[in-house]
C-alpha cells in the first residue's frame, strides 16, 4: 500500500514538475537572468551583496580578468546555458515530486479521497498554502532585490505554511463552527505578526521586471498545483483500481 | 489490499495504515523540498537557484 501511494505521488509529481519546468524555462528564467545584471553592480546594497550568489561572483571575477585562479575558493555553479537549464529542470522535477508526496500525505491524513474531479480543489489548497499565503508577506524575489535575514524569512515562510495548512484543515475537515473560526484566525495569524522585511526595499532591479516576475511566478505555481492535484487524483485512482496489485 | 476493483479507496483504509503512509510520504516530501528549496549548502543553492526563485521560496 505504501509503495503504491508513493509511486502514484512520484508519477504525478513528475508530470506536474515537467509542466512547471517548461513554464519556468519559458517565462521565469529569462527574468531571473535579466535581474542578475543588477545583482552584479559593485554598489549593490550592503549585506545583500555579501550573500549574492555565485553566478555573479564567477562572472565579475572573469570580467575583471583576475589571474590568481580563485576558482579553488569559488563554489561550483552550473554554467549558464544548457547546463543551468538542465539543473533547473532537474530541480523542478524534484520539487514536483516533493510537493506530490506532501499532498498525498495530506490526502492520507484527511481520510478523504482524491480523484480527477476533486483534484483541482486539492491542488488549489496546496497553492494557497505554499504560494499564495507566503507570497502575501514575502513577495517573490528576484536576484538583486534586498531582503531581510534568510533564516528569519525561511522561518516565517514555514510558519505561514503550517498555520495556513492547519487553518484550512480546521475549516474543511470538521463541522464545528468554533473550530472553523479558529482555523480562519490561524490563517490570519502570520500576517498579523508580519513577515520580516529589510530596512529598505530600494533596488537596482527595475520595478516592471519585479512585477512581471511576481505575476508570472505566482501564475506558474497556480498552474503547477492544479496540474498536480488532477494528476495525483488520476494516479491515485489508478492505484485504487488495482493497477499496481 | 489486493482487491482488483475500485472498492479499495482511501476512505476504506484503516486509520493506522493512513497514518503510516502519510508520515512516510510527508517525511520524504519535506526532505526533498528542504534540499531543493531551503538547504543552505552553496552547491545545492546554485544547482537549484532558478527553481528556488520560481517557486517563490526565500533565496539568498
Amino acid at each position: 500500500m505504501i509503495a503504491r501511494v508513493l509511486l502514484a505521488a512520484i508519477i504525478a509529481g513528475m508530470i506536474a514538475g515537467a509542466v512547471a519546468g517548461a513554464v519556468q524555462i519559458w517565462r521565469l528564467s529569462p527574468l531571473i537572468q535579466a535581474a542578475e545584471v543588477y545583482e552584479q553592480q559593485p554598489d549593490a546594497k550592503e549585506g545583500h551583496a555579501t550573500q549574492s550568489h555565485d553566478h555573479g561572483a564567477v562572472e565579475s571575477a572573469a570580467q575583471q580578468g583576475q589571474h590568481d585562479h580563485s576558482h579553488s575558493s569559488e563554489v561550483w555553479a552550473p554554467e549558464d546555458g544548457l547546463e543551468r537549464t538542465a539543473y533547473t529542470l532537474l530541480s523542478t522535477l524534484i520539487m514536483g515530486i516533493a510537493f506530490a508526496l506532501v499532498l498525498s500525505a495530506a490526502v492520507m491524513f484527511s481520510g478523504r479521497n482524491i480523484t480527477v474531479q476533486n483534484g483541482v480543489l486539492w491542488g488549489l489548497a496546496g497553492f494557497v498554502i505554499f504560494t499564495l499565503a507566503p507570497t502575501a508577506g514575502l513577495a517573490p524575489e528576484l536576484p538583486g532585490m534586498p531582503a531581510a535575514d534568510l533564516i528569519s524569512r525561511q522561518t516565517w515562510w514555514w510558519g505561514t505554511v503550517a498555520a495556513t495548512a492547519g487553518g484550512i484543515a480546521l475549516i474543511v475537515l470538521q463541522g464545528r463552527l468554533s473550530l472553523k473560526v479558529l482555523g480562519a484566525g490561524l490563517i490570519a495569524l502570520p500576517h498579523l505578526i508580519g513577515a520580516p522585511h529589510p530596512s529598505t526595499h530600494e533596488s537596482l532591479v527595475p520595478a516592471n521586471l519585479a512585477a512581471e516576475f511576481a505575476a508570472n511566478s505566482v501564475a506558474a505555481m497556480a498552474l503547477f498545483w492544479i496540474v498536480l492535484g488532477v494528476a495525483l487524483g488520476w494516479t491515485m485512482t489508478r492505484t485504487r483500481n488495482g493497477v499496481g496489485a | 489490499m489486493l482487491t482488483q476493483d475500485s472498492s479499495l479507496s482511501i476512505t476504506s483504509l484503516s486509520a493506522q495504515e493512513r497514518a503510516i503512509t502519510g508520515i512516510i510520504a510527508a517525511l520524504l516530501g519535506m526532505f526533498m523540498l528542504y534540499g531543493v528549496a531551503f538547504a543552505h549548502s552553496d552547491i545545492l543553492h546554485n544547482a537549484a537557484h532558478d527553481t528556488r526563485h520560481a517557486i517563490t521560496a526565500p533565496c539568498h
